[in-house]
C-alpha cells in the first residue's frame, strides 16, 4: 500500500508504545524487572537483535571487553571450540580474528527517529530544543510527590483536564498560537487531528508518535507506568500516555508555527517513501551474531565450572542441626553469610527461600496513613498486617530542617541561612570525619519497631477490603508451605531462626532496590516475625501435627533481620525462650556475630577503599560507616556478579566457594513427590532473580541508554525518578556505580529434579517455561540420585558433561578475599570441620 | 604579610601544576594533592587570621609584582586584604576543603578523576586571585580562571548533550559579564588617569572629589560593575543559568553553584562599595536588581519539582536579599548572610539525593490530601497567571537569548558571504587599504579620519560576529577572530602612546595560539573530514583527547586568556582607548567577549557532546 491511502490505527500504535517503552515504577517502588521485557517473546539473540535494530540499544558487551576476558582466562578455549560450528570458524583464532574486526564496524544504531529528524535536515528545526524542557517541567509538576511548594493546580479529570483549566482561567496562556490554543479547547481532541497539521500523511503518524515518545523514553515510560499502576504513587495521578502525547504534539505544533510561519506544509505531506514499520520487523544483523557466540562462551566458560564442581559434590553426611536451623532469603547477598555460618558451627544448617516467608500480606506500620506490599510484586494480597502501638517515644520520622520547604522561602531563608545556616557547615564536617545515623539515613530496622507487636490473628475485622491478620489455618498453611517447599520436614533444631534482610544507606535514590525484592522492595522484618509467630503458635502446631509435621513442643522459631549493607543482626521476639533455649541461643548469637564480621571482611575486597588487610572488627566498622557516608556511592553493591539461581539441598553446593554469585533456594524432591512446590518455587522465582539478573545484564552492557548512567550528577524529579541536570530525561534503569564490577552474565537456574520431571512441572504453566525455551534464563537440571547434570536446549533436556575441571582447591576462603578485589572463579572448599 | 599572602596564591596554583602532572589511574595521589594542598591552605589561613585580627584587623594592600612598566602604563599584580577578603578565604578554604574529602571517594572510579581534581585546584587558585585583586585587572585574572573552570565542571560529562550546551550557556552569560568588568575598568582608567587599587577607593575625599567632577563616568562604572556582578551572580535578568549549570557531580555544584562562584558577584560589590556608596541612583538600581530577583526567584523555587533547581532558585531569592542588604548599606550583614547561605545551600545540594526517602517517608506517615498554599487564596486568574510565569521561569531563559545574543547573531548573518576561501582576499584587501592610509591620514577628510579607529574596531567587531554566527567553517571562526585582532590593534595604533612593543604584547600571545588553533583544526579536518563543522556536536574528544585538550590550550591563547601575554597586551590597548572612544571601548570590550564565546563553541562543537560514531554505545541525546 502506498503512504498516500494508509490509515492511522490509533489503538495499535498506543497498544505497541505501552509495550516497548520502559516501565519502571517511581522510585519508592523500585524492583527490578527485564529491561528488555518487550522482546521476550522472542528466544534471546533474535531479541538482542530486534533491540537493537529499533532502538540501537548495546546488547552484548564491547568486543574488547571479551578479548579481556579470554586473555584473563574467562573465556576458555574448550568453550570457544564447542562454537566453531555456529560462528562459521574454522578455528580459534579465527573466532578472535572475527571480533578484532567487529571493533571499529559495530553501529549501536536504531531506526526510532527517522521522521522526526526530518525536522532538523529540512528546517533547521530542533524541536526537542523548544519543546522538552516546558514538556518535562508540565509534567514533572503535575506528577510532583511533594517537592514543590506551590502545587500543580490538577484537576481530578487528568492531565489534559488541568492544562485546559489552567489555560482557561489565565491571562497568560501555555501556548503561543491561538490556533493551537482553539485546538487544546476541543473537547473530544484527537491525536490524528494534530498529526495531520503537523505531519500530513496518516501513513507516517504511527511512527512520528514512535520518534517522539522515544527522544525522551524516561517521562513516556513513567506515564505509561503510571497510567497502568497508578497507585505506585501515594499522593496519585491521573495521567494516560495518550494525553501526555497529544500534549506534547500541541507544544512541537506551536514551536513549528513559531518558527516556520502559519502556513507551513506539514513534514510529510508531500514524501513517498515507505513508512517505517518498526515493530516486529525482523533484520538480521551478523555482527551481533558473532557478539553472542562469544557472550555465550563466555557464559558457559563459568557455567561449566560451576556444574564441575557440583558433579563432583563429596559423599557427606547432610548437616544435622543441631545447634540451629536458619532460614535466610534465596538473596544471592545471603550466600556468603550463610558460607561462614556453617564454616563456623558444624552443627548449623540452613535454607534458602523466597525472603517474604510465605506472608502474602499488605502491611500498616504504626502512625502510616497508607499500607505497602511485603510480598513479592506481581502477588495481590487478601491480607493486611498492622503493626500496634508500642510503649515510649513514637515518632518513627525525625525532621530536619534542611529538607524544610520553609528554608526554600524568601523569609525563612534569610533567617536559616545566617543561623542554622552555620550549622550545616559543622554537620558536614562531622559527616565526613564521622559519619553517624541522621533523619536523611534509610536503615532497615526502622521498618517495624523492635519493641511494637503485629495484629496476626484474625478477629473478623477488615481493613480497605482486606482481611486484617490470619485465621489459624491460613496461618498453618504458609507454616507448612514454608517447612515443605524448603525440605524440612524432620529432624528439627532447637532453634529455627527466620532471618529476613534488608539495607542502609544514605544519598540513595535507588534505596527500594537495596532491600528484599521478594517484599517489593522492604525489609523483610514483619515477614519473618510473623511468620515466626506463627510457627509459635501451639493451636497452630497441633494443625500442623495433623498434617505429618511434627514440631518438638520445645522447638522454638526466632526472628531476625539481617542488614546486608552493615552486616549487622537484630534479633526479635527473644522473650519467649526457656532459660536452655536462651544458653543456646547466646551462644549461637556470639556464631552470627563471627560469621557477619568474616562476611563484612568478604565483602569489603571489593571496597577498593577499604584496607582489608587490618583487624576483621576495624574492617567491619569501615563496612557499617558506609551505609552512613554522604559521600559514599556504593554503600553495598547489591546483586552484582549474580549469575546463578540454584534449586535443591544446600550439600549441592555446600563445598564450592561460589563468591555471592548464587540465589539460593532449597529445596528438596523428596518432600515433593508430586512437584507441585516445585512450581510454585520457580514460578516465583524464574521471574524475580531473573528480572534481576537481565537488569544487571542491561544495565551493564549499555549503561548509557538501558542503565542510569552514573549517579554522580543525578537530580531528583518529583520523587519519583532522577534525571542529569534540570532539563534532562528520566532515567531509568540502574546507575553505572551498581553494576560496574557485575559480568554480564545471563542466570543459569540449577534444579535438582529429574529432568523428565522438572520438564512436566514446568510445561503446566507455560510462561514460566517460556524464560527457558526462550533462553532469558537458562537451564540445567540435576538428577537427585545420579547427580547427573542436564542442559535444557531446543526444548529438550540433554545429558550436559561438564570438561574434566579440576577446581582450585580453597583451604581458607580469608587467604582468597584478601589477595584480589576481581571475580573470582568457582573454588573447591576443604572441609575439614566435616571430615 | 606580603610572605602571606603569596602563600595563599601561591599554595593552590603549585598543588594545580602538581596534580597536571599526576598520572590519571592514581585517584590515590591526585586526591591527596587536592586535600593536602587546600588543608595546607586552611592550615596557613587560620594563624594567619588570628595574626591579623591581633594586629587589629588591618587593611593590607601590597604592590605584589608588576608585569609590564612603561612611562604610561603599568601591569600590577596587586594584592589586598581586608574584612571581606578575611570572610571569603575562610567560608572558601573551609568548604572547599569539605568537598575535596568528600569527593575523594565520591568519584571513585568515575571516568574523570583527574579532571575533576585538576579543576577544582584551578578553581580554588582563580577564587583567591579574585579575593585577594587588590586591583581590577588582578581580579578580572581571576574571574578569568573562574569561568573557565565553572565552564569545564558543567561540561564535566562531556559525552552527553544536555551538559556541554548548558556550558556553552553559562560561559556566555559569564562573558556578558566581563563586558561590564571591561568597560569599568576601561572607564576607571579615566575618571583616574591611571591604575588605581581598590585601596584608594577608602579614600574619601579622593573618591568624592572625582565622582563630583565626572558624575557620569562614575554611575556608569557602578553600572558596569552591577552587570558583572548580576551576572555572576544569578541576578535579573541572568538568573535562569543557575540551575542548568547543576550538570557536573554533586559535590561541584555544592561548591560552585550552591556555594562559592554564585557569591563572587556580592564579592564584587562588596570590594567596590566605597566607589558607589555616595551614588544615590547606583545603590537604588543595585536595591531593584536584588529585590525584583528575589520576588521573581521566590516565585519560581515555589513551583520547582526537582531537588536541585529548587535549591537554585531558592539561593537566587536569598542573593537578591544580599544585593538589597548591600543596597542598604548592611555590609556586615550581607557578609554574614553570604557565609550562611553558602554552608546552606551546598549542604542542601550535597543530601539532595536522600530528600526521596526523606519526603516519602514524610508523605507516608503525614500525608493530607491537599496542601493550601498562599496562593489558593488570590484570584484564581492572578494565580494561575502566576503559576504559568513561574512555570516558565518568566521567560527568563529566552529573555537573555532574545536580548543579548540574537541580535548579535543576526548582524554576524549579514557578513555569510564571507568563506575560508574568499576570507583572505577580503581581509587583505580591506586591512592593506587601513595600513596604507594608517600614515596617511591627513588624505582623508578629518571628519573621517578622526573617527577612523571606531570605524577598524567597528571592523573588528564585525568579523566576531560573523565568526559568532558562523555554522559551518570551523577554521573560519578561528581565523576571523584573529583578523579581529588586528584590527583592533590597528585602531589603537592611532593613540599617540600606543607603541610596538604594545602591539607585541597584543599580538605575541595571539598570533602563535591562531597558529596553533588552526593547526588543530587541520589536522581533525584530515582525519574527519565528514564529521567537521559546526551544525551539530560531534565529541571528537573520543578518540582524539589530547588534541582536544591542545586546542582547547590554543583558543585560551586566542581569547586572550591569561595563560598569553595578551591579556596584558589587551589590558593595555583599553588603556590607549581614549575618554570619548565610548565606542570604540564598547566595540573592543564586545569582540573580546563575543569572540571568547564563539572559539569556546568551536571547541564544544567539534570536541565535546554524544561521540557522532556509534559502535560503542552512548546516551540519548535528552539524557
Amino acid at each position: 500500500m502506498s503512504p498516500k491511502d494508509q490509515v492511522f490505527d490509533e489503538a495499535y500504535w498506543l497498544h505497541e508504545l505501552q509495550h516497548y517503552l520502559p516501565a519502571q515504577a517511581p522510585l519508592k517502588d523500585f524492583v527490578h524487572h527485564n529491561t528488555l521485557h518487550a522482546f521476550q517473546d522472542l528466544p534471546f539473540h533474535q531479541g538482542m537483535e530486534a533491540a537493537t535494530n529499533l532502538f540501537g540499544y548495546q546488547t552484548y558487551a564491547d568486543p574488547a571487553y571479551y578479548l579481556e576476558a579470554l586473555r584473563k582466562g574467562q573465556i576458555t578455549h574448550e568453550q570457544l571450540e564447542k562454537r566453531l560450528k555456529k560462528a562459521g570458524a574454522a578455528s580459534v583464532d579465527e573466532l578472535i580474528h572475527q571480533l578484532h574486526a567487529l571493533s571499529g564496524s559495530l553501529a549501536w544504531e536504531g531506526e526510532v527517529g527517522q521522521i522526526r529528524k526530518r525536522w532538523h535536515e529540512r528546517h533547521h528545526l530542533n524541536l526537542d530544543k523548544a519543546v522538552h524542557p516546558l514538556l518535562f517541567r508540565t509534567l514533572g509538576s503535575y506528577l510532583d510527590q511533594g517537592f514543590a511548594t506551590w502545587a500543580f493546580p490538577r484537576s481530578s479529570r487528568g492531565f489534559l483536564a488541568s492544562l485546559r483549566e489552567l489555560d482557561r482561567q489565565s491571562y497568560y496562556r501555555i501556548f503561543k498560537h491561538k490556533r493551537v490554543r482553539a485546538l487544546l479547547k476541543q473537547p473530544g481532541l484527537s491525536l490524528e487531528r494534530v498529526l495531520q497539521l503537523l505531519v500530513g500523511r496518516a501513513a507516517y503518524f504511527g511512527p512520528y508518535l514512535v520518534d517522539m515518545a522515544f527522544a525522551h523514553p524516561g517521562w513516556s515510560g513513567m506515564v505509561a507506568t503510571l497510567e497502568q499502576q497508578p497507585d505506585s504513587l501515594l499522593d496519585q495521578r491521573k495521567i494516560t500516555l495518550r494525553e501526555f502525547l497529544l500534549f506534547e504534539l500541541l507544544l512541537e505544533l506551536d514551536a513549528v508555527y513559531a518558527r516556520l510561519g502559519d502556513h507551513f506544509m506539514p513534514l510529510m505531506n508531500e514524501s513517498t517513501d515507505d513508512a517505517p514499520v518498526y515493530f516486529g520487523a525482523q533484520k538480521p544483523l551478523p555482527a551481533l551474531r558473532t557478539l553472542a557466540v562469544w557472550q555465550e562462551a563466555l557464559e558457559w566458560s563459568y557455567f561449566d565450572q560451576v556444574l564441575a564442581g557440583m558433579a563432583d559434590a563429596p559423599e557427606s553426611k547432610p548437616r544435622r542441626g543441631s545447634s540451629f536451623q536458619a532460614f535466610f532469603c534465596i538473596d544471592d547477598r545471603e550466600c556468603s553469610l550463610r558460607r561462614h555460618l556453617e564454616a563456623l558451627d558444624a552443627d548449623a544448617a540452613t535454607y534458602g527461600t523466597p525472603g517474604f516467608f510465605q506472608i502474602d500480606a499488605m502491611y500498616q506500620p504504626e502512625g502510616g496513613k497508607f499500607m505497602t506490599k511485603i510480598c513479592p510484586a506481581p502477588m495481590q494480597p487478601a491480607h493486611v498486617l498492622h503493626e500496634l502501638p508500642a510503649r515510649g517515644k513514637k515518632t518513627r520520622q525525625q525532621t530536619d530542617w534542611h529538607f524544610s520547604r520553609r528554608s526554600h522561602g524568601l523569609l525563612g531563608g534569610w533567617l536559616t541561612s545566617q543561623t542554622l545556616g552555620f550549622s550545616s557547615a559543622v554537620r558536614l564536617a562531622a559527616n565526613i570525619f564521622r559519619p553517624g545515623e541522621s533523619p536523611a539515613t534509610v536503615s532497615a530496622f526502622r521498618h517495624m519497631a523492635r519493641d511494637s507487636k503485629l495484629n496476626l490473628r484474625y478477629k473478623g475485622e477488615s481493613h480497605h477490603g482486606l482481611q486484617l491478620g490470619y485465621t489459624v489455618i491460613e496461618m498453618a498453611d504458609r507454616v507448612e508451605r514454608l517447612l515443605r517447599s524448603t525440605g524440612l520436614v524432620s529432624d528439627f533444631a532447637p532453634l529455627i531462626y527466620v532471618v529476613s534482610h534488608g539495607a542502609s544507606s544514605v544519598n540513595n535514590t535507588h534505596y527500594a532496590g537495596y532491600d528484599c525484592g521478594a517484599c517489593s522492595g522492604r525489609p523483610g522484618s514483619v515477614n519473618a516475625r510473623a511468620i515466626a509467630e506463627m510457627a509459635n503458635d501451639a493451636h497452630v502446631r497441633e494443625l500442623l501435627a495433623g498434617r505429618g509435621l511434627h514440631l518438638p513442643v520445645d522447638c522454638r522459631f526466632v526472628p531476625a533481620l539481617h542488614d546486608t549493607t552493615r552486616d549487622e543482626l537484630v534479633w526479635y521476639d527473644e522473650k519467649g525462650l526457656s532459660e536452655v533455649r536462651k544458653q543456646q541461643h547466646e551462644r549461637n548469637k556470639s556464631t552470627f556475630e563471627a560469621a557477619l564480621q568474616c562476611n563484612a571482611r568478604e565483602r569489603a575486597r571489593r571496597f577498593v577503599l577499604i584496607d582489608i588487610q587490618k583487624p576483621v572488627a576495624q574492617v567491619h566498622e569501615a563496612v557499617k560507616k558506609r551505609a552512613l557516608s554522604l559521600f559514599e556511592p556504593r554503600p553495598e553493591l547489591n546483586h552484582a556478579t549474580n549469575a546463578l539461581c540454584i534449586v535443591g539441598r544446600r550439600s549441592l553446593t555446600d563445598h564450592l566457594f561460589l563468591d555471592r554469585r548464587a540465589f539460593m533456594n532449597s529445596y528438596d524432591a523428596s518432600a515433593d513427590p508430586d512437584a507441585s512446590l516445585l512450581l510454585g518455587i520457580l514460578q516465583a522465582a524464574t521471574p524475580v532473580c531473573g528480572g534481576i539478573n537481565l537488569e544487571y545484564y542491561f544495565s551493564r552492557v549499555d549503561p548509557d541508554k538501558l542503565g542510569a548512567g552514573s549517579k554522580l550528577p543525578h537530580n531528583v524529579m518529583g520523587l519519583i525518578g532522577v534525571a542529569n541536570g534540570m532539563d534532562g530525561d528520566l532515567r531509568p534503569g540502574l546507575p553505572t556505580q551498581m553494576i560496574e564490577v557485575h559480568d554480564p552474565l545471563r542466570l543459569l537456574m540449577i534444579v535438582e529434579r529429574a529432568p523428565d520431571e522438572l520438564l512436566d512441572t514446568l510445561s503446566k504453566h507455560p510462561p514460566t517455561l517460556d524464560w527457558y525455551r526462550k533462553q532469558w534464563v537458562l537451564l540445567v537440571a540435576v538428577d537427585p540420585q545420579s547427580k547427573s547434570l542436564y542442559r535444557f536446549e531446543d526444548d529438550a533436556f540433554v545429558r550436559y558433561r561438564p570438561q574434566a575441571h579440576v577446581l582450585p582447591e580453597l583451604r581458607e576462603v580469608e587467604s582468597v578475599v584478601l589477595a584480589t578485589s576481581e571475580n573470582l572463579p568457582v573454588m573447591r572448599i576443604q572441609q575439614e570441620e566435616q571430615l | 604579610m606580603k610572605w602571606w599572602l603569596e602563600f595563599f596564591i601561591a599554595v593552590p596554583l603549585l598543588g594545580f601544576l602538581v596534580s597536571l602532572l599526576l598520572s590519571g589511574n592514581s585517584e590515590k595521589a591526585l586526591s591527596r594533592t587536592a586535600w593536602m594542598t587546600i588543608a595546607l591552605h586552611l592550615g596557613g589561613v587560620i594563624p594567619f587570621l588570628v595574626y591579623w585580627l591581633w594586629q587589629g584587623a588591618p587593611v593590607v594592600n601590597l604592590a605584589a609584582f608588576t608585569l609590564f612598566q612603561d612611562p604610561h602604563n603599568a601591569f600590577i599584580i596587586d594584592f589586598y586584604f581586608d574584612k571581606v577578603t578575611a570572610v571569603f578565604l575562610v567560608v572558601g578554604s573551609f568548604l572547599t576543603l569539605l568537598i575535596t574529602l568528600y569527593s575523594r571517594v565520591y568519584l571513585h572510579r568515575e571516568a574523570g578523576y583527574k579532571r575533576f581534581f585538576n579543576t577544582i585546584l584551578f578553581f580554588f587558585s582563580g577564587y583567591q586571585v579574585v579575593i585577594f585583586g587588590g586591583n581590577f585587572e588582578t581580579l578580572f585574572l581571576g574571574w578569568e580562571m573562574l569561568g573557565l573552570s565553572s565552564f569545564l565542571l558543567i561540561a564535566f560529562y562531556r559525552d552527553r548533550y544536555l551538559p556541554i550546551r548548558n556550558a556553552v550557556k553559562v560561559f556566555s552569560v559569564y562573558r556578558v559579564g566581563d563586558v561590564g568588568l571591561l568597560l569599568a575598568m576601561w572607564a576607571s582608567h579615566h575618571l583616574w588617569k591611571a591604575n588605581i587599587p581598590f585601596m584608594q577607593l577608602n579614600n574619601y575625599d579622593l573618591v568624592h572629589q572625582q565622582l563630583e567632577q565626572h558624575g557620569g563616568i562614575g554611575l556608569f562604572i557602578s553600572l558596569m560593575i552591577l552587570l558583572g556582578a548580576a551576572a555572576k551572580s544569578a541576578q535579573l535578568p541572568f538568573s535562569s543559568w543557575l540551575p542548568r549549570a547543576m550538570e557536573g557531580p554533586t559535590p561541584s555544584s555544592a561548591i560552585f553553584y550552591g556555594a562559592l562562584s554564585v557569591h563572587l558577584g556580592v564579592f564584587l560589590l562588596l570590594r567596590t562599595w566605597p566607589f558607589w556608596e555616595h551614588q544615590l541612583t547606583a545603590r537604588i538600581l543595585i536595591g531593584l536588581t536584588g529585590a525584583t530577583t528575589a520576588a521573581l526567584g521566590y516565585a519560581i523555587a515555589r513551583v520547582q519539582a526537582t531537588a536541585k533547581s529548587q535549591i537554585a532558585y531558592a539561593s537566587v531569592a536569598q542573593i537578591g536579599l544580599i544585593f538589597v542588604e548591600m543596597a542598604l548599606g548592611w555590609r556586615d550583614l550581607a557578609l554574614l548572610h553570604f557565609a550562611g547561605n553558602a554552608f546552606l545551600r551546598s549542604y542542601q545540594l550535597l543530601i539532595s539525593p536522600s530528600v526521596v526517602s526523606y519526603l516519602i517517608r514524610e508523605q507516608f506517615y503525614h500525608h493530607q490530601k491537599r496542601e493550601h498554599s498562599i496562593e489558593d487564596s488570590y484570584p484564581k486568574r492572578l494565580e494561575y497567571t502566576l503559576y504559568l510565569l513561574s512555570l516558565k521561569e518568566w521567560h527568563l531563559d529566552e529573555g537573555v537569548n532574545k536580548l543579548f545574543f540574537a541580535p548579535l547573531k543576526k548582524l554576524g548573518h549579514k557578513l555569510d558571504f564571507l568563506k575560508v576561501t574568499n576570507v583572505f582576499w577580503f581581509f587583505g584587501l580591506t586591512f592593506g587599504l587601513s595600513l596604507w592610509l594608517f600614515p596617511r591620514t591627513h588624505l582623508l577628510p578629518p571628519q573621517l579620519a578622526h573617527y577612523l579607529p571606531e570605524i577598524f574596531s567597528g571592523m573588528a567587531l564585525l568579523l566576531v560576529l560573523k565568526a559568532f554566527s558562523e555554522r559551518k567553517y570551523p577554521r573560519l571562526v578561528v581565523l576571523l577572530i584573529a583578523m579581529s585582532h588586528a584590527w583592533l590593534a590597528l585602531a589603537a595604533s592611532f593613540n599617540e602612546h600606543y607603541e610596538a612593543n604594545h602591539v607585541l604584547w597584543y599580538l605575541g600571545g595571539v598570533v602563535p595560539a591562531t597558529f596553533l588553533a588552526y593547526a588543530c583544526l587541520e589536522y581533525l579536518c584530515r582525519k574527519e573530514e565528514r564529521y567537521f563543522d559546526l551544525q551539530q556536536y560531534y565529541g571528537h574528544q573520543y578518540e582524539y583527547p589530547r588534541l582536544s585538550f591542545v586546542f582547547l590550550l590554543a583558543i585560551l591563547g586566542q581569547m586572550g586568556f591569561p595563560i598569553s601575554p595578551s591579556f596584558v597586551g589587551e589590558d593595555l590597548l583599553y588603556s590607549h582607548i581614549h575618554e570619548d572612544e565610548w565606542l570604540m571601548a564598547f566595540f573592543s570590550a564586545l569582540s573580546f567577549v563575543v569572540g571568547g564565546i564563539a572559539l569556546i563553541r568551536v571547541y564544544a562543537r567539534l570536541f565535546l557532546g554524544p561521540h557522532i560514531k556509534t559502535y560503542h554505545h552512548r546516551p540519548w541525546r535528552s539524557a
